[in-house]
């Protein structure tokens, strides 16, 4: 048994309580060890990506306890390709957050950071739901930590509502849990797969209430309309390499859903039936129109990228319910995307704000580094919109793929290709107020020269642009992978068979069963 | 005493979520708190409600009680102490810095911001 699958998870949780305690004061260190820990996760992450791209499920037995008892770790290419995209992700924002000097405009910012990332990578890594929760709350609390960070009373009022609607959610989900156990007697993912097929078609009530309730949760996580309403101040508020770093939180939401709802409430289980079709892909369109026309009404730039985020996850869940490996294939070559191009959008419009009094969208003179951040937004905006020549329109079209032939064709085309019309509008009407009408107003003696945002700042955002071209020139590999990450997911039996059938402690009590 | 807990758990939500849908500060932690107690009592139940009968299970014992209920339980009385408590902190920091506890929006939030840009 290999242990380095526990790593991703063990390496921040040991460096953020050593930044605390031994670099408090010492913000040089602080930056060191965390850019340290985030390339070794990578290194990590990558070679557990290698070791499962050849459909091998990777087991790790805590305390060698066998599997329905003790707490499993598995990695199969799904959750690795998840870890990688967020400690990736980790290393830009983390760059872009050193260069800017949000780091050091309050306290602790880098220990909350390695919660946070043992959080969501452990989400990702967990065989078993109540793991799933604790990890959830591992990243949440940081998460409070991060959002508040550096404070201001617009933040600590946005944190409130983010923190408040976020502990309803968490009491859900263990009213969920909860139903789930006195309905099956398990909470390990395989083992709950087993059983759920057990349950005869006359008891099915409280599995069915406990399948809905963890939706709503996970729906939670993914800010789908209408459980969206904490995302756009919170994220707005949010510093900008936190608002950058939560583009992943939104994704942990998605991959839960396909995580359980391929595995534990697959679509063929006449338990959950019509569950993904009358209510999730409904639920995913209205998310698709509410963002893009969010976009479109909003009068500031920060609110407007957090309305696309709500936008561009609706695409993803769209391409989620339609539950067909074609769709699922399409939503994770599109959440790749969505993650780079809503954290890219959060820090380039962390670069409009310097040099401006604010990011409302109304013509104010120009911003320090003025033709460079317009570029950037430019290419974000088009990556963000889906717009060729980048990864958002191959995202869309590969969805748009999935959906033909089946009946709801008609509402997926027209809704997505409508409401991309009113995001490019959108977009187009931002980017012309804020970088092409600032040459029409003069700008005022008094307001003094702000500082040009540092090399890093743009290094790290022209990083995850390189990251989007990359994606999208080799899309074909990409796609390629996520096809076979999808028919994974629609044959878990080696999954569930590896996380049941490996030996373990108390593993030999089974067999009387 | 199925009836008695059943009740409980019941009541205690409903009084939560009046309490949650109040959108003042202090309620709607109150009611957090209701929630996450009525909660507990449901994890405890899921197990299935046991009278005088040990967590313990060894082969030769007939009557126990589940003992993993009681685990989950333990950990989320936890987690949701430490969460009530930080959520304490940062809606007693938004008050003392706004002087206004609501959790919801103000329209005239947005008017004076407004006011204050242009």
């Amino acid at each position: 048994m290999s242990h380095w699958i526990i790593a991703p998870v063990v390496v921040p949780a040991l460096l953020a309580p050593f930044i605390v305690l031994a670099a408090r004061y010492h913000i040089s260190i602080q930056r060191v060890f965390s850019v340290a820990g985030v390339l070794a996760l990578i290194g990590i992450a990558l070679g557990l990506a290698i070791e499962v791209s050849d459909g091998s499920i990777v087991l790790y037995q805590l305390g060698d306890w066998a599997a329905p008892f003790g707490i499993v770790l598995v990695a199969d290419r799904l959750s690795t390709l998840m870890v990688l995209l967020t400690t990736v992700l980790a290393l830009f924002v983390l760059l872009y957050a050193i260069g800017s000097g949000w780091d050091n405009r309050g306290r602790h910012f880098h220990a909350l950071f390695q919660f946070q990332l043992m959080g969501i990578i452990g989400a990702f890594l967990t065989g078993d739901l109540f793991n799933l929760f604790v990890f959830f709350e591992v990243l949440l609390i940081a998460s409070y930590g991060l959002m508040i960070h550096a404070g201001g009373n617009a933040r600590l009022r946005a944190g409130v509502q983010y923190v408040l609607f976020n502990l309803i959610g968490s009491t859900l989900f263990l009213f969920a849990l909860g139903s789930i156990y006195a309905e099956t007697g398990t909470l390990n993912m395989a083992d709950l797969a087993n059983r759920v097929t057990l349950i005869g078609p006359e008891d099915t009530v409280g599995i069915r209430v406990a399948a809905v309730l963890l939706l709503l949760v996970f729906a939670i996580k993914a800010a789908l309309v209408p459980l969206h309403f904490w995302l756009p101040s919170s994220y707005a508020e949010a510093p900008a390499p936190v608002a950058a770093l939560f583009a992943i939180m939104t994704k942990v939401g998605a991959y839960a859903i396909i995580r359980v709802y391929t595995m534990i409430f697959p679509p063929e289980l006449e338990v959950t039936a019509g569950l993904h079709d009358i209510w999730l892909l409904p639920a995913a369109l209205l998310s698709v129109a509410i963002g893009m026309i969010g976009v479109m009404a909003v009068k500031r730039l920060d609110r407007l990228v957090a309305f696309s985020v709500i936008g561009s996850m609706g695409m993803v869940m769209v391409a989620i319910s339609l539950f067909t490996p074609a769709g699922i294939a399409a939503a994770l070559y599109y959440i790749v995307h969505s993650t780079l191009a809503g954290a890219a959008l959060f820090l380039i419009s962390d670069l409009v704000r310097t040099g401006r009094a604010n990011l409302d969208l109304t013509p104010q003179p120009p911003i320090v580094g003025h033709a460079m951040t317009a570029g950037l937004f430019f290419a974000g905006a088009i990556a963000m919109a889906g717009l060729p020549p980048l990864s958002g329109f191959l995202g869309k079209l590969l969805v748009l793929d999935a959906a033909y032939g089946t009946e709801f064709v008609v509402w997926v085309w027209a809704i997505v290709l409508g409401s991309s019309l009113i995001s490019i509008v959108g977009f187009a009407r931002a980017g012309s107020i804020l970088f092409w009408k600032a040459y029409s107003v003069a700008p005022s003696e008094e307001t003094p020269e702000a500082a040009c945002p540092s090399a890093l700042s743009y290094v790290a955002v022209g990083g995850l642009l390189a990251l989007l071209v990359g994606h999208t020139v080799f899309a074909g590999q990409v796609h390629g992978y996520t096809t076979t990450m999808a028919a994974q997911l629609f044959a878990p039996e080696p999954y569930i068979a590896t996380v049941v059938d490996t030996p373990g402690k108390l593993s030999t009590p089974k067999e009387d069963h | 005493m199925e009836l008695l807990v059943a009740s409980a758990i019941g009541i205690m939500t409903a009084g939560g979520l009046y309490l949650v849908l109040r959108l003042r500060t202090f309620p709607v932690i109150l009611g957090i708190s209701l929630l996450t107690y009525a909660v507990n009592v449901f994890l405890f139940g899921s197990g299935r409600l046991t009278v005088g009968a040990p967590p313990i299970l060894r082969d030769d014992v007939t009557a126990y009680t589940d003992p993993l209920p009681q685990a989950l339980v333990l950990t989320a009385i936890v987690i949701s102490f430490g969460m009530t408590a930080v959520v304490v902190m940062i809606g007693l920091g938004a008050f003392l810095g706004s002087d206004d506890d609501h959790v919801d929006d103000q329209p005239d939030d947005a008017d004076k911001k407004a006011d204050g840009a242009s």
